[in-house]
């Protein structure tokens, strides 16, 4: 059985970490590397780094930051932030990334995901929605960090990344983000009930019985920053709340030499 | 020992190479491994892997772009040496991919690479799944325990193979081929270089294969 994946997020801006988890036993807390693998021994089923680097002058340090996660976690990595074109997604999966999440650039140019798709498969190209509540049961498409509203519906924008290739929704309610009053369920079972995509879902959670409700309304995996950052919550506490809501996860068998 | 993972501009190499370099180092061997897409260095390798992402048809192209590549892979394994396929590189090893078009495969295990039916089902199957098998069945499994999981991103599956080419399978709406072998020649539709441990010992078990 396929399980839920508990997707720990990193903030990353120039090549370090925004937010980080304080563990003192890394040498460099600051350092995306070290919290990442701090994630991949706690049982992450994959890691995101969404990269905040405002200048363009350092855009290139995330590029270092995925050749150097790569180079000894062997877990899936999805990296967005700043992606503009089928160029700087050859760098990110060059560099050691599984998969790309674009958010912007996709609604200025919906044509990207398809190329993107083309090119690289459908697996690697995730779209990132950030979804804001207009009305009851409406939600409409932010750009730009959550700022401007294009005034797309988020149900007919994710129906139509699904038809131009997108292998994944990573769907962000700005109404919940950072409230720890759970992921908007609503919104949610909108999304998920309309298209066959896996839908990531972010934005909310506070609470464990947060990601039972996110599962249980439809998404194949749920996304969190703050609550592992400061240490909320262990990964495995995530695991053992959905597990014993009978939902399927995974534990992750390490195998000695 | 030689082990080149084939570079025709699909899939992540690195990881594939990297993923390689840790399973050798955990299996206490020495390995030279390169990433190539030249057939003069093809040719003389102890052992090939061949990734893959993406469809089918665009895979098989890719490999097809390179000159000499393929017939250099093809004549290094009809030699006798270990081959590897990941994820698309292993749906190329089937008879043939109805992906987009009916491309031929390299016809080394029997079976059309189809779309998955998983009823009810998200499509790609994207995330970590449980592996069933015969423990002791294979070399490629040592070490491996029923239910172990790995991470799988596909849409497409090995579907009317046969019964003896199949190593592992999973559970998604149905049985999904997850390994394959035939002689010296395996392969596996989910990544083992993006899962944890158990990938790790799949390709260390791949490394001190000796078929």
């Amino acid at each position: 059985m396929l399980k839920l994946r508990v997707i720990p997020c990193l903030d990353v801006k120039d090549g370090r970490v925004v937010k980080g988890v304080n563990f003192v036993s890394l040498r460099d807390a600051g350092d995306p590397v070290e919290q990442a693998a701090v994630y991949d021994a706690a049982g992450a089923d994959e890691l995101t780094f969404l990269d905040i680097t405002a200048s363009s002058d350092n855009r290139d340090t995330i590029l270092d930051v995925v050749a150097r996660t790569a180079e000894k976690i062997f877990l899936p990595l999805t990296v967005g932030g700043g992606i503009r074109s089928v160029g700087d997604m050859r760098r990110l999966l060059l560099a050691g990334a599984d998969k790309c999440s674009i958010n912007s650039a996709a609604i200025a140019r919906p044509e990207l995901v398809a190329e993107a798709a083309q090119k690289f498969g459908s697996q690697c190209v995730v779209v990132a929605i950030d979804a804001r509540q207009s009305a009851p049961g409406k939600w409409q498409v932010f750009s730009h960090g959550g700022r401007q509203n294009t005034g797309l519906d988020v149900v007919a924008w994710a129906q139509q990344l699904a038809a131009f290739g997108a292998g994944e929704i990573l769907l962000t309610s700005m109404d919940r983000d950072g409230t720890g009053k759970g992921f908007d369920l609503d919104l949610l079972r909108a999304v998920c009930g309309a298209i066959r995509l896996p839908v990531v879902a972010s934005g909310g959670v506070g609470t464990l019985e947060h990601f039972v409700e996110g599962a249980k309304a439809g998404a194949s995996g749920l996304l969190a920053a703050s609550v592992f950052h400061f240490g909320t919550f262990k990964i495995d506490d995530v695991k053992t709340a959905l597990s014993d809501a009978h939902l399927p996860i995974r534990r992750a068998r390490r195998i000695s030499a | 020992m030689l082990v080149t993972v084939i570079d025709y501009a699909s899939g992540n190499l690195a990881s594939a190479a990297r993923g390689l370099a840790l399973a050798a180092e955990r299996q206490n061997i020495t390995v030279n491994i390169q990433i190539t897409s030249d057939p003069e260095v093809v040719i003389k390798a102890d052992r090939i892997v061949l990734p893959g992402q993406g469809a089918f048809a665009d895979c098989a192209a890719g490999l097809a772009r390179f000159d000499g590549l393929q017939e250099a892979m093809m004549a290094r394994v009809e030699a006798g040496a270990p081959f590897l396929g990941i994820c698309v590189g292993m749906q190329l090893m089937a008879t043939r991919g109805l992906e987009h078009q009916i491309t031929p495969g390299f016809g080394w295990i029997a079976g059309d690479i189809a779309p998955l039916p998983a009823p009810g089902l998200r499509l790609p199957h994207m995330g970590w799944n449980e592996l069933a098998f015969t423990p002791g069945a294979h070399h490629l499994l040592d070490k491996l325990q029923p239910g172990d999981h790995a991470y799988f991103v596909h849409s497409f599956a090995l579907s009317g193979g046969d019964e003896t080419d199949l190593l592992a399978t999973t559970d998604y709406g149905g049985r999904v081929s997850a390994m394959v072998a035939r002689g010296n020649r395996a392969g596996t539709q989910f990544h083992a270089e993006k899962s944890q441990d158990v990938g790790i010992q799949i390709l260390g078990n791949f490394l001190t294969w000796n078929p």
